[in-house]
């Protein structure tokens, strides 16, 4: 740390914190419009100059869930004294519902993406990192010919550029009838997170000593007993951060999906852009969408913080 | 990371149970096959097309062609074309966030009221989605009513579908985005510097300057050097961020082009060989990343 002795020194030290706060305000902005947009009213998000106090309104969270088209010519004044106030607030702002033959009105794409995105991260997840911990525990303890060979093709796994994996495994997909499916993507997924979980396991396996281990093998217990009841419970801070990277990894994944899935087994990254292009853009409704997609990574990340610079780099650094 | 276990010889050799060799095969084995089923085999089917015609939109016959995908996509000024930009884009975002992300870890390594929120917060944007971040910094850089013009006072610049900027822009999305990676690393390497070093520095009255040169930027070169090749990579394979925020030539990024000519184009058989151009240059990155990590891990 620097050393505070002169003036002058104390003075470099304030100048510094204050051009910290300017950088943490200037990398918030982008996040702050994303957030405030999410709140605004179809108006406020286009305005010149841009609007930075408003009246919030949860409007843009209810169109991105529903199915709506602009209202033209005089809306129908009997449905809208009927309406409850969530559907009053889009009818004020000028849009009208999609309704079915029933009256229901037809929900949007996005929840289904959203559900589909909780689903194959959720999955893809667990697999891999319960295949990873296994592996990474057969390397923290277990002599392997070529084991450094090993680990290096494994890590090497994870650098595969997804488009050059992605063609042939479209053409395999395809073949099999895997295209668009949430098995499909599941696979990728875990085999996308499996390298990253083996390498940032065996280091936290590494740091167990395994002299517990040896204790309860001399207690009785088999080799699969002491990993189950000693080693997986010491490890439980790991399995976790663990988990959470790689969950965020497969949440935020965008390449792969946008390859192999088109509706059924699609997940929000790609779902989210593709709404630009339809009618007329309404930023306020793409601002919920990706707010709402971007605030369980958020939390995440928080709750990793201890750990965030072993994840971003494999386990090599474990401070 | 010596084990007596495999030896038997130890005092804890379990006799009952799955012996250890059992135990580690079981362990080991099936994520290497899983791996090699979903990630080799796939790169070696390609491999077979990569010297084919196929174009998985067609039912034609498929004809072996030998290396003439490969001599024409090293032929097509359009593929150097793309590999220059990549290039191009490359150092732009490596350098920007260098200066940012080592910048930053500067400032922040000193007392800091509440330094891990600061940090955290700081660390935010790269834990995000790349898609939807490209998605919302086409709301920012708007021409009409976007922020970043508002800010800079450049009415009306139509950031993203200028030749000469869309690329800068996606750049500037991509520092604002992964700084904070280069920071973390900067700032792990900066403060296990031991401040003895400083404090021996100071009484030699050594300027701020030679204290940067002889002992701050030696120590954290490593670490710093970790965060140069990994992003170096990254950046090679940009596909999501580019792909979303604009569609001009002029930021046809090689992963990019891959994904047009395979998935729009269908010319299957092509672009599996330029894959495999892709393929060697991320090998080649990845491999001295390797290196590098290694010997900080054998420190």
């Amino acid at each position: 740390m620097a050393i505070v002795q002169s003036k002058g020194s104390r003075w470099f030290n304030r100048a510094a914190i204050a051009l910290a706060l300017v950088m943490l305000v200037v990398s918030m902005i982008p996040l702050y419009w994303i957030g405030s947009t999410a709140f605004k009213n179809r108006s406020d998000a286009t305005t010149v100059p841009p609007t930075v106090f408003f009246k919030p309104e949860i409007t843009p969270f209810i169109k991105l869930f529903t199915s709506r088209v602009q209202q033209r010519g005089a809306r129908d004044e009997a449905e809208y004294a009927a309406a409850p106030w969530w559907e009053k607030l889009v009818m004020d702002g000028g849009d009208r519902f999609i309704k079915d033959d029933k009256g229901n009105i037809e929900s949007s794409g996005y929840s289904a993406r959203f559900v589909n995105s909780v689903i194959i991260a959720g999955i893809s997840t667990f697999l891999a990192v319960a295949l990873g911990t296994i592996t990474a525990y057969g390397f923290s303890r277990f002599k392997m010919p070529g084991e450094d060979d090993w680990l290096f093709f494994i890590l090497s796994t994870r650098m595969l550029p997804p488009v050059v994996v992605a063609i042939p495994m479209f053409l395999m997909y395809r073949a099999v009838g895997l295209v668009d499916t949430h098995i499909g993507l599941i696979i990728l997924y875990t085999a996308f997170n499996l390298s990253f979980s083996v390498w940032l396991m065996k280091g936290f396996i590494d740091e167990i000593p395994k002299e517990y281990e040896e204790a309860a093998l001399v207690d009785g217990y088999t080799r699969m007993e002491a990993f189950f009841k000693i080693v997986l419970p010491q490890a439980t801070t790991g399995v976790a951060a663990t988990a959470v990277f790689c969950f965020i990894t497969a949440w935020n994944e965008y390449a792969f999906a946008l390859m192999m899935t088109n509706k059924t087994a699609q997940t929000a990254p790609p779902y989210i852009p593709s709404q630009l292009g339809s009618g007329l853009t309404d930023w306020t409704v793409i601002a919920a969408g990706s707010l709402l997609f971007l605030i369980p990574v958020s939390i995440f990340t928080f709750l990793l913080r201890a750990h965030l610079l072993r994840g971003v780099t494999f386990g090599a650094i474990r401070r | 990371m010596a084990q007596p276990a495999l030896s038997g010889a130890g005092p804890a050799a379990p006799r009952r149970g799955m012996s250890d060799l059992a135990i580690r095969n079981l362990f080991i084995i099936p994520t290497i096959v899983f791996l090699i089923v979903f990630n080799i085999f796939p790169l070696l089917y390609s491999l077979g097309y990569s010297f084919t015609d196929y174009r998985a939109s067609m039912n034609d016959e498929v004809h072996f062609v030998g290396l003439q995908n490969y001599r024409e996509l090293l032929e097509d000024e359009y593929v150097w074309a793309n590999f220059t930009l990549t290039a191009k884009y490359v150092i732009m975002s490596v350098v920007g966030q260098v200066i940012v992300g080592f910048g930053a870890a500067l400032l922040l390594n000193r007392a800091i009221p509440a330094k891990g929120v600061l940090t955290t917060l700081l660390m935010l944007p790269m834990m995000m989605c790349m898609a939807v971040v490209g998605l919302f910094w086409q709301l920012l850089y708007n021409p009409s009513w976007g922020i970043v013009n508002y800010v800079f006072f450049t009415e009306g610049k139509v950031w993203l579908s200028d030749p000469d900027w869309a690329l800068a822009a996606i750049a500037i999305t991509d520092i604002w985005m992964w700084s904070p990676f280069v920071m973390l690393l900067s700032l792990a390497g900066l403060s296990a510097i031991p401040p003895s070093l400083y404090e021996a520095a100071a009484i030699d009255r050594a300027s701020r300057w030679f204290v940067f040169r002889r002992i701050t930027l030696p120590l954290v070169a490593p670490l710093l050097l970790i965060a140069v090749i990994f992003r170096t990579m990254e950046a090679f394979k940009t596909f999501d961020i580019a792909y979303v925020m604009t569609s001009m030539d002029e930021t046809e990024l090689v992963a990019i082009r891959l994904y047009k000519m395979a998935f729009l184009e269908w010319q299957t058989g092509r672009s599996c060989a330029l894959a495999y151009l892709m393929l060697l240059a991320v090998l080649a990155i990845t491999n001295v990343y390797v290196k590098y990590l290694n010997r900080l891990k054998a420190r």
